[in-house]
């Protein structure tokens, strides 16, 4: 870093902290969100009805072209080598074989790859998405069991990977960390999440824990997971002369393509990322080594490259989760109220990436308590480098904390519902900050009531079907309302009634093209077949992030904005003959495709009245978003109250899981029909962490084991019950539409409600996911 | 002899490794059929030889001279889309996207197969029809890995079109 970034970054940590003292102070009015979202309002919408996907048709037909479909001519096919130890140097590396191979065009090995830059880190800026701050393929360094070590190029797919199988390597090895007890010997160090320190300590929580006349204190573990989208991470690459085009399957085209400017030296305007289909990410979709090396080699051999992965080729170079090892103890009063929450542990990162699992983030907003001890420390350890996946932190999190007051009730003999309802804080129990919508007691209450919560029987292993033990569990899944910096939207209208709403953002089946229609029809006043959504394309203005659950809240921000700008300009442009004229842009709202004084509708003038009085054919809008300053002026979060029924067979151990139901408080829900899917989709997600899924890594040699979905299993048909699904819909007065984002709650939660049912089915605690039968036997 | 997708004919390719699912994503540019692990263990690559399912992938494409082959592009007819797939849009059962086509072909492929009586792993009695109840959809269904989670809405759609418009199919 230079001196400049040094001062700048100085700077700008002031600047932050100055905000952060004032903005929770400063007047509701004068926030984001502090007076409501005027469609919050409005009841007879497109808003809460359900929708089906507007992209439904080219997807059901195959007809959508995903990253790696996209055809180019004279195309050359790509095929990766990895290394195959985990730290050490390339002693050796020939490529005579693959050169001479049929079809072959080309082998890019560290020796004859373009000079780049080292990607930056993900997080050493706002638009840093690099996976790791290591240069790719500039040396003979390996620092990962799996590192692609050479590119081979060649006419055919066929030929490509038959030619990979020539590249013959040699290593001197080093000295590695691949075992956690090495890595925890070398000792932890404090973990930093966004700059923030994860540590949080309010009074002498031990001392409290050791008063207590209930008290629990467990270790709970949760392995490597992977994200598995079915689209195998892929890219399709050319150099349009000094323009970069990148067509990718990434979460953030804007900071990618940023990003990659970077690494070769060019203007951001000279990376151009297309993805408007995304095969599914959960996190595992942004910059990864591939693409780096994909675009250097198709500059080499001036040829376009498909890069696709194979299955066994994600795992090697694009990381999961990582492993958790944290420890809960939770003291409580005779009557069940909370005095002590001590949640800390270690989570395993490597010496290069900045991504420490913050499983405390749930369990600083989960419940009251007179005192807290919250820590996450690291420790390194040679592999790939780990990343965010589906609600990282609170997914493991939850499980060890939810588990935790489920095996706390059982001690104190409380009825674990009750228990949490009992130690529901009035406010953020560690900030203090106001809740800005929190109906989380209404979830636990309608969630008991139709699950049949009451049915349950309090010993367990008691109830029996044949040679089935049945058990139900219940847990509270939490994750916070986000909308990031930076987001824009450009609106053009046109005199004929249609308008085109462009943003930086993604759609990977979340519905965001079918919800920003919605949205965007509604505040605009227009019918929805009239909105045209663009999005998924670097050269949209604005960056708009598919993670942090914030992309709706974060369109919806922006739309307001360039719709604010567009109705002035409308007005500016009515003038004096206008029935709006003299009005302000705040007296004035949209609908039935006219601008319309808000509290007299017979004042109103058409789009096309104006445009045409203008003689102009369309009008564009572009304006960035508020900054988010109302996630420092409330607590914000999504809720979940999670019951399921599983059974375990006596025998075999085999567990199934016979109904769950979902009770979700996360502000209005803007397409019942696709936000059922994504809360769906979530929680069976928490179905696979809970049962199955475990990135197996083998500690000798810091290798990935089962890089295959037959070996790392994932919930399939059969695993899956009905699932149901119901919400309080109550608007969160604070946020764009009343909204939360709803695509990481669902997992949330979800494990340690499967593990509490299993607990009361056989009386057996599994803290240590997943829960395979050898563990029940 | 060519192969037939679709009703039209393909010649067979010149490379003997080339499977079916790389001569239709990347020779004959029909990319509905998914890659998703490139060793039959995902199903997104589903495609109907003979009215069978098949993993495409799996698949040599020198092996199927002569073969009818009907890809998630071959589906919808003159009056528009077939009923799985307009059935998987009315159920929602897709998010993504990506594994929808081998999803669909497969539900067609399997509502052959219930016809024809064959029995499933869960089936009690092996020698009666099928009865068409979730948990015999869900189980000849497996093989098609969904990650978004979109199975309630894909074994719904599936019901819907079997029990609705069993004919249709």
């Amino acid at each position: 870093m230079s001196i400049i970034d040094s001062a700048k970054s100085a700077a700008q940590t002031l600047v932050q902290g100055a905000m952060s003292k004032l903005v929770p102070l400063a007047p509701d009015s004068w926030i984001p969100g502090g007076v409501p979202d005027p469609l919050i309002a409005r009841k007879h919408g497109l808003i809460g009805t359900p929708v089906s996907r507007l992209d439904g048709p080219l997807k059901v037909q195959g007809r959508a072209r995903f990253s790696a479909e996209v055809d180019a001519a004279d195309i050359a096919y790509a095929a990766l080598v990895h290394a195959a130890v985990p730290r050490g140097r390339i002693a050796t590396l020939d490529t005579a074989a693959a050169r001479a191979a049929p079809g072959v065009i080309l082998v890019m090995t560290h020796e004859n790859a373009p000079r780049m830059n080292a990607p930056a880190l993900f997080g050493s800026s706002p638009t840093a998405v690099g996976p790791a701050d290591l240069p790719v393929m500039q040396d003979d360094r390996i620092h990962w069991n799996g590192q692609p070590i050479a590119i081979v190029l060649a006419e055919t797919q066929e030929q490509a990977d038959h030619a990979r199988s020539l590249v013959v390597a040699t290593y001197s090895i080093e000295p590695s960390i691949t075992s956690l007890k090495a890595a925890k010997d070398a000792g932890p160090k404090p973990g930093l999440f966004m700059g923030e320190p994860l540590l949080t300590q309010i009074g002498d929580a031990e001392a409290f824990l050791s008063a207590a006349p209930y008290k629990i204190d467990h270790l709970y573990r949760t392995p490597r997971h992977n994200h598995n989208p079915i689209e195998l991470h892929g890219a399709t690459i050319w150099w349009d002369g000094d323009t970069l085009v990148i067509h990718d399957a990434t979460q953030m085209v804007t900071a990618q393509g940023l990003t990659i400017a970077g690494v070769f030296d060019l203007k951001p305007e000279q990376v151009h990322i297309l993805s408007p289909y995304v095969g599914g990410g959960f996190g595992s979709k942004g910059l990864w080594v591939h693409q780096i090396i994909g675009a250097a080699a198709a500059k080499l051999a001036g040829r376009p490259v498909r890069i696709a992965l194979s299955r066994e080729g994600v795992y090697r170079i694009v990381g999961g989760r990582t492993l958790t090892e944290q420890r809960v103890a939770i003291g409580a009063q005779a009557d069940g109220c909370f005095t002590s929450i001590i949640h800390s542990g270690i989570a395993a990162m490597t010496p290069h990436n900045n991504m420490p699992e913050p499983f405390i983030l749930g369990t600083k907003v989960g419940y009251g308590a007179d005192s807290f001890k919250l820590s996450v420390e690291t420790v390194e350890m040679d592999m790939v480098a780990n990343t965010f996946m589906r609600a990282p932190g609170e997914a493991v999190g939850t499980f060890a904390l939810e588990c935790a007051i489920d095996e706390l009730a059982a001690e104190i003999g409380m009825d674990p519902v009750d228990l949490r309802i009992l130690n529901e804080p009035v406010k953020d129990p560690i900030s203090g900050l106001p809740f800005s919508s929190r109906h989380i007691v209404e979830a636990w209450r309608r969630g008991a009531e139709r699950f049949g919560w009451s049915e349950r029987i309090t010993t367990p292993g008691t109830r029996r079907e044949g040679e089935w033990l049945i058990g139900m569990g219940c847990a509270t899944g939490t994750y916070p309302y986000y909308r990031m910096p930076g987001a824009a939207a450009r609106i053009t209208l046109t005199r004929n009634g249609t308008a085109t709403v462009e943003i930086a953002a993604h759609e990977m089946g979340m519905g965001t093209s079918t919800t920003t229609a919605i949205v965007a029809a509604e505040r605009l006043g227009l019918p929805m077949d009239k909105i045209d959504v663009r999005y998924g394309d670097s050269t949209i203005p604005g960056a708009i992030m598919a993670g942090g659950s914030q992309q709706t809240a974060a369109i919806g921000g922006a739309v307001i904005a360039a719709h604010n700008a567009l109705v002035a300009q409308l007005l500016k442009m009515a003038g004096n003959d206008s029935p709006l004229a003299g009005l302000t842009s705040a007296e004035v709202g949209s609908e039935d495709g006219a601008l319309v004084k808000l509290d007299d509708p017979t004042r109103r003038e058409s789009y096309a009245s104006i445009l045409n009085r203008a003689q102009m054919d369309s009008i564009v809008a572009s304006e960035e978003a508020s900054q988010p300053l109302e996630m420092m002026h409330w607590s914000m979060h999504s809720h979940s109250a999670i019951f399921c029924e599983i059974a375990v067979n006596s025998i075999t151990a085999e567990t199934r899981v016979r109904r769950i139901l979902g009770s979700f408080d996360c502000g209005r829900i803007l397409n019942p029909k696709t936000a059922r899917s994504q809360f769906r989709g979530g929680m069976i997600m928490g179905l696979g962490m809970a049962l199955m899924e475990e990135t197996q890594f083998d500690e000798r040699n810091g290798r990935i084991m089962n890089p295959s979905l037959s070996e790392y299993h994932i919930p399939v048909h059969l695993d899956v019950p009905d699932i149901d699904v119901i919400w309080t819909d109550i608007a969160d007065p604070h946020t764009p539409m009343g909204a939360h984002g709803i695509g990481e709650i669902g997992i949330t939660g979800t494990a340690a409600a499967v593990a509490n049912a299993v607990y009361n089915a056989t009386g057996k605690r599994v803290r240590d996911l997943p829960i395979t039968l050898d563990k029940l036997l | 002899m060519p192969l037939i997708i679709n009703g039209s004919p393909a010649p067979v390719p010149h490379d003997p490794r080339v499977s079916l699912l790389d001569l239709l994503r990347e020779s004959l540019h029909l990319p509905g059929t998914k890659k998703g692990c490139d060793q039959g263990a995902c199903g997104a690559c589903t495609v109907l030889v003979d009215g069978e399912r098949i993993l495409s992938c799996l698949a040599l494409a020198v092996q199927y001279e002569g073969r009818e082959i009907t890809t998630v592009e071959g589906l919808a007819g003159e009056n528009g889309l077939h009923p799985m797939q307009e059935a998987f849009i009315v159920h929602d059962g897709f998010q993504c996207g990506y594994c929808t086509p081998g999803q669909i072909c497969s539900a067609i492929g399997m509502a052959a197969e219930v016809r024809r009586g064959v029995p499933s792993h869960v089936s009690a009695d092996l020698t009666a029809d099928v009865a068409l109840t979730r948990e015999e959809l869900q189980e000849r269904m497996s093989g098609n890995l969904c990650r978004c989670g979109a199975h309630n809405g894909i074994i719904d759609a599936i019901r819907d079109v079997l029990e609705t418009r069993e004919t249709a199919v």
